[in-house]
């Protein structure tokens, strides 16, 4: 099962290192890791999905707790969340086809940040089933390029059971 | 007034009253060697830095506190790392310190610089490197406040040359609380109260200590416990010396070449209270039927470690200590005849132990290594300091002597480090100058960290060396005896050297034993003589260790002899 980590961590020279070494020295896998300070300058917030059992991710949580400079660890697997990812998609779009990419771009609300003659650069945020779709519907057109940030989530102020 | 770094650095280790300084100097480093002298430590000068951090392991693990070390930068640094595992395995408070080459030359493939904040990262508990000499006292601090709380385990500090020059005022902080660092070490009361329960629910219950109990001071405790309520115990060999070995509850230890009392009993038992313990792979054999009829209680420091293996019933996060004065009291309280609702279990594990004690067949020709083993125990009454180098040595030292006391059994039991045993045994003979130390070693092993003789014989220490020489690297021989076709491929010490020789070149002496009737009356000489004393036992070179539980398998499948 995917796992969406929060992770509060001391904003100092080698905590990415840190928290990377041990996902690959204890055979944990990554699927996205993104990384930002905070408002407080010294701390940074990590957002880490992975994939595993229970027990596994159990593990990861209790791993990540025990590096000295994580701070807190919150799993939102368990919570209600936000979560986006951003990606920047860079997508044939020549002569007739240009009219069909521009009309996936605005069902999905999708910015177009960048034009040529040949290709469209387009930004579009959302969370997993939205970008897994427009990436489905783009391929066909073929995606030259694209990049993503990796999710970023936050924990829903009010959480309704 | 204002300080260099390095004047700083011995300053907090003063307040930090450290006694010994494991170490060997290099160009980054002369900073802080130039002033030692002005300050009260006993600097230890080793012959290779694996046998600092070794020995100063074995200072940490036969007194409970803080092992420092200090060596140069990159090759020192390096030399280093063997050590700093072994001890992070195995949960050893170390602080040590390695030169850096100056903070502008960091990143430029500099003359012996090495990235040892990065190499040691997945071996320590924590490091630092420090850029400015306004944060050194501070991190010297949270150095040993990391090593030493919570569960116990080796810090780097890594100083570049230049912060060791500039100056700063030295103040060193008295308390500290970091925010992303607070060990949990109180036990949850409900939890306490479930786990009683399930004791006095249970009729077969079994105590399964780990080193745990030792960091934490628990032994008394637990000691306590298992007499008060009549619960047998066996332990890891990181355990040993946590329970009285003479103790009719003692079972010995459990696992790969643990007891068949011990090993039937964890298959038998219906609660299993294991206490700082991590449920090892060379513990539980097959995990899926280690202790296959019990509910599991278990109690550790770290979070990680439960549920890690196998699935427990009664989880209790604290310190071993605390957790069993709380179960002892609310074990107390309950209104039941212990004696007699463990009988049938103590007798059934009564028989285990007649049945299959742990044996070997004596011969009028050959020496023995477990015999060796045995009239050591029996010479010294158990109140020897044992450390131990790595294979059958470690197993028959394991088996054959029997602990009393908790920090009386010194060795590499999660890392497995061949070359141990020497210089921890330098390390413990340090702190306990009036005790007899004595390394139980194999041939192979003690050739891993032999040059430490010479650090013996400088400071005049009289630890003794047991070499049980069997011409092999011979655990791993008796692997492919027993599961390789007898393909000794790479395993046979035909060329050893003369121990005794090599022991009387370095200025130590020297004994050789060949016959089984020279072992007691050659060991009561060799163990009086005040001066560093390899005695170099020619033994049964195919003997094997036993009981065996082949890996991957389940402890009831034990190999008996
Ligand atoms: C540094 C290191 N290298 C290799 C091993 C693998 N190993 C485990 S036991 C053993 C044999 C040790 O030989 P010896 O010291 O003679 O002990 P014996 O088993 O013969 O008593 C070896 C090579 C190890 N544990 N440590
Ligand atoms: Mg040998």
């Amino acid at each position: 099962m995917r796992h969406v980590l929060s992770v509060l961590v001391e904003n100092e020279p080698g905590v990415l290192s840190r928290v990377a070494g041990l996902f690959s020295g204890r055979g944990f896998n990554i699927e996205s890791l993104n990384v930002g300070p905070t408002l407080e300058p010294d701390i940074s917030l990590m957002t880490i999905t992975t994939r595993g059992d229970e027990q596994i991710v159990e593990q990861i949580v209790k791993q990540l707790r025990k590096l000295i400079t994580v701070i807190k660890v919150v799993d939102l697997t368990y919570e209600q969340a936000v979560e986006r990812e951003m990606v920047l998609i860079k997508v044939n779009a020549e002569d007739e086809k240009r009219a069909e990419v521009l009309r996936i771009a605005d069902i999905f609300r999708c910015k177009v940040v960048d034009v040529s003659p040949s290709d469209l650069t387009l930004e579009i945020t959302g969370d997993q089933n939205k970008i897994k779709a427009i990436i489905n519907l783009l391929q066909r057109f073929g995606i030259k390029e694209f990049a993503r940030s990796g999710t970023v989530a936050l924990r829903r102020s009010m959480q309704i059971d | 007034m204002e300080l260099t770094g390095a004047q700083i650095l011995l300053e907090c280790l003063k307040k930090e009253g450290v006694s010994h300084i494991f170490g060997f100097p290099g160009g980054a480093v002369i900073d802080i060697y130039h002033h030692l002298p002005n300050y009260p430590f006993r600097h230890i000068l080793v012959r290779h830095e694996q046998g600092a951090v070794h020995a100063a392991d074995g200072y940490a693990r036969s007194t409970g506190k803080v092992g420092v070390c200090l060596v140069t930068s990159g090759p020192g640094a390096t030399n280093t790392v063997t050590g700093i595992a072994t001890a992070y395995m195995d949960s050893v408070p170390l602080v040590v310190f390695t030169g850096q080459v100056p903070t502008a030359l960091i990143g430029n493939d500099a003359f012996q610089e090495v990235d040892i904040v990065g190499i040691t990262r997945p071996c320590t508990k924590h490091n630092f490197l420090v850029k400015d000499v306004k944060d050194l006292a501070f991190i010297v601090k949270k150095a040993f406040y990391i090593a030493s709380t919570g569960r116990p385990g080796p810090v780097v500090v890594d100083l570049p040359k230049d912060v060791m020059q500039a100056k700063t005022a030295f103040s060193y902080p008295e308390k500290i609380s970091l925010r992303s660092y607070n060990p949990h070490y109180e036990p949850n009361k409900k939890q306490i109260k479930k786990a009683a329960r399930l004791i006095a629910k249970g009729s077969r219950p079994l105590i399964y200590g780990g080193g745990g109990i030792i960091s934490s001071g628990a032994h008394d405790i637990l000691t306590l416990l298992a007499r008060k309520f009549k619960i047998p115990v066996t332990t890891t060999l990181m355990g040993l010396g946590a329970f009285p070995a003479p103790d009719e509850l003692w079972l010995g230890m459990l696992g790969m070449h643990g007891t068949y009392a011990a090993n039937m009993a964890v298959n038998n038992s219906d609660v299993l209270i294991s206490v700082g313990a991590r449920f090892d792979d060379r513990v539980t054999g097959k995990v899926s039927t280690f202790a296959p009829r019990a509910k599991i209680i278990h109690i550790d420091i770290d979070p990680t470690s439960i549920r890690k293996n196998v699935q427990v019933d009664i989880p209790i996060v604290a310190d071993c200590k605390l957790a069993l004065e709380a179960l002892l009291q609310e074990l107390e309280e309950m209104d039941i005849n212990w004696e007699q609702e463990h009988r049938d279990w103590l007798d059934k594990i009564t028989e285990w132990k007649e049945s299959h004690p742990l044996r070997y067949e004596q011969s009028e020709t050959k020496v023995k290594p477990q015999f060796v083993v045995e009239t050591l125990y029996e010479l010294t009454q158990g109140e020897a300091i044992i450390t131990t180098e790595v294979g059958q040595n470690q197993m028959w030292a394991a088996q054959f002597y029997h602990y009393k006391y908790p920090r009386s059994f010194i060795s590499s039991g999660g890392l497995g480090t061949m070359g141990y045993g020497f210089p921890a045994a330098i390390g413990a003979q340090l702190a306990h100058p009036e005790r007899l130390v004595v390394d139980i070693a194999g041939d192979g092993s003690i050739q891993m960290n032999i040059q430490e003789l010479a650090t013996a014989v400088s400071y005049d220490l009289p630890v003794k060396i047991l070499i049980l020489n069997n011409g092999y690297l011979g655990m791993v021989r008796q692997w492919q005896e027993l599961f390789y076709d007898k393909n000794y491929c790479a395993t046979c010490l035909h060329k050893n050297p003369d121990f005794v020789a090599l022991a009387k070149a370095y200025g130590a002496e020297g004994f050789r034993i060949i016959k089984p009737q020279e072992v007691r009356p050659v060991l009561e000489e060799a163990l009086k003589i005040k001066k560093p004393t390899v005695i170099d036992v020619w033994v049964e070179p195919e003997e094997n260790v036993y009981p065996m539980v082949p890996a991957g398998a389940s402890l009831t499948e034990m190999l008996l002899v």
